[in-house]
């Protein structure tokens, strides 16, 4: 717990919420990581690097399970309440999300390792400027359970709508090149297919900062999230004659 | 401070089932009303002010460090200070419209309409039997059938009776602890009140005993209301649908059980229940 909360009678449960909350961190920490090499793997064409990333995937699915096993003997054994309590299920929840991160990475890098023998399809900018609002997403959702700043978790909440914009834009983008040219189909639906990995990885970072702000202020936050998403309903038109 | 009404983390998406004893079950109608309480020990003050219901037919849960006030509140519930010179309370504690700390209030009445169940079994030295009809004979004239129907149903009540059936006339002290517990339960409801008083009922008995006066307190519940004072906070957790934190004699926070343990709303109720008491 942060430094201006009380500390528990027994110490060793401080000992033992203190290590849960190093095993989150290490495990957001490599997610995070995952997601950063897995755009840069991307917009330099780095192969090896991306199977880097494919191989690294074991770790946080190792992270995820001992973070699983700690919580439930947290639960068996101290039987926590209140404040207690919603950190351990807040940190249950985490680590599964942070488990998708790492899957949703790990997927961006198999379809980079594909992308390298095809032409290039468009500019990778908006991949790299999306998967960096992500990635400081998903960092200031960490830091805000490691803080317990409910505030912050509200901030990260509310700050996905950026990321949805681009990935709007990538995916008419995307669509464009494939209407123009057939050849760029494979190369094209593998980066749709990225950018969806990446704005997924942005929903998965406002469920932490959701899970978070309840575990800190004991209220959820409201059922609607601002959303900008709206390739759900997109069509863009064939060129004309 | 009043009991809440509201449940924020009822709404908590995602986390659900603490909602399973909300308010929105709560029974709002008070069956004892306590308005601006103060008792004094001599001259020390062991409760201020409180204001507090007892809804009816729920299980009002009283937690808190010794000496904050808690069981003392129960022995002003049912006037057994009146029994001790220098012990007496100011304000109102009202039930069917009567101020029961009043002085002109009939004690023998009020403790037939307010059971207490204390922490150590206290069975009477005398046959189960005896021990059940006893206090029914002092509040009632009952023909010997009525009384042994009375005996049945107040031993069934308290989920004993397939354990005495045979030996009714037999020494109450030769039961266990959990069976003096659940006979004490049975003589308290067989005068047929209308609130029973737990203090820590289970601190002397074994878990599955204690279990066992769990769900016998979740069963009387739909009959009787009742108040229970216990040290053990899952106890409380469990059998209670509301829950009062009481400290120095102050009441800190009544709310329902799933909100006290899943988001107390008083930050001292958050650090007595985690552990992280000063």
């Amino acid at each position: 717990m942060p430094q201006d909360q009380l500390e528990h009678i027994v110490k060793s449960y401080d000992e033992q919420l203190k290590k849960l909350r190093e095993l989150v961190v290490r495990m957001g920490g490599l997610a995070e990581r995952q997601l950063a090499d897995s755009a840069t793997a991307l917009t330099r064409r780095d192969t090896v690097l991306a199977g880097h990333i494919v191989a690294r995937d074991p770790e946080i699915d190792a992270l995820e399970r001992e973070i699983e096993a700690f919580s439930i003997r947290l639960l068996a054994l101290r039987q926590p309440v209140a404040q207690d309590l919603r950190f351990i299920v807040a940190c249950l929840k985490v680590g599964h999300n942070l488990e998708r991160i790492g899957d949703y990475a790990r997927n961006a890098a198999k379809r980079t390792i594909v992308l390298a023998s095809q032409p290039h399809v468009g500019s990778m900018n908006g991949f790299e400027w999306m998967a960096r609002l992500v990635q400081q997403n998903l960092k200031d959702a960490i830091d805000a359970l490691v803080n317990q700043d409910a505030a912050a978790a509200e901030r990260v909440w509310a700050a996905d709508e950026p990321v949805d914009e681009i990935y709007n834009g990538i995916f008419r983008e995307m669509l464009t090149h494939m209407m123009e040219d057939p050849r760029n189909i494979t190369a094209a639906t593998h980066l749709l297919f990225i950018a969806k990995n990446f704005e997924r990885i942005g929903d998965h970072a406002t469920n932490i900062a959701e899970t978070v702000h309840y575990a800190i202020a004991g209220d959820s936050l409201p059922d609607d999230r601002p959303k900008a998403d709206g390739s759900s309903y997109a069509v863009v038109r064939p060129p004309a004659g | 401070m009043g009991a809440t009404t509201e449940s924020k983390t009822g709404q908590a998406a995602g986390f659900g089932g603490v909602e399973a004893r909300s308010s929105a079950a709560l029974n709002t109608t008070a069956r004892i009303a306590c308005k601006n309480l103060d008792f004094f020990y001599g001259t020390n003050k062991a409760l201020k002010g409180i204001n507090f219901d007892l809804p009816e037919r729920q299980v009002t849960g009283m937690i808190g460090p010794s000496g904050c006030g808690k069981s003392t509140l129960l022995r002003v519930l049912n006037r057994m200070y009146s029994l001790y010179p220098g012990q007496r309370a100011t304000g109102e504690v009202l039930m069917d419209g009567e101020n029961i700390i009043a002085d002109a209030m009939d004690m023998n009445a009020l403790r037939a309409k307010i059971g207490m169940v204390f922490q150590k079994p206290t069975p009477f030295p005398m046959t189960i039997r005896e021990n059940i009809s006893f206090g029914i004979k002092l509040h009632e004239k009952l023909g010997k059938a009525e009384l042994d129907e009375r005996v049945e149903w107040a031993l069934t009540r308290a989920a004993i009776w397939g354990e005495v059936k045979d030996r009714l006339d037999t020494n109450a002290m030769g039961l266990s602890g959990g069976q003096q517990q659940r006979l004490c339960i049975a003589r308290t409801i067989a005068v047929r009140p209308d609130v029973i008083l737990f203090d820590e009922p289970t601190s002397a008995l074994d878990p599955i005993s204690t279990l066992k006066i769990e769900e016998l307190i979740d069963e009387l519940k739909r009959d009787f209301t009742i108040c229970i004072v216990t040290h053990n906070m899952q106890q409380a957790a469990r059998c209670a649908d509301q829950v009062a934190f009481f400290y120095l004699g102050e009441l800190i926070e009544v709310s329902p059980a799933a909100q006290m343990f899943t988001a107390p709303r008083h930050p001292k109720t958050q650090e007595y229940i985690t552990g992280r008491f000063g």
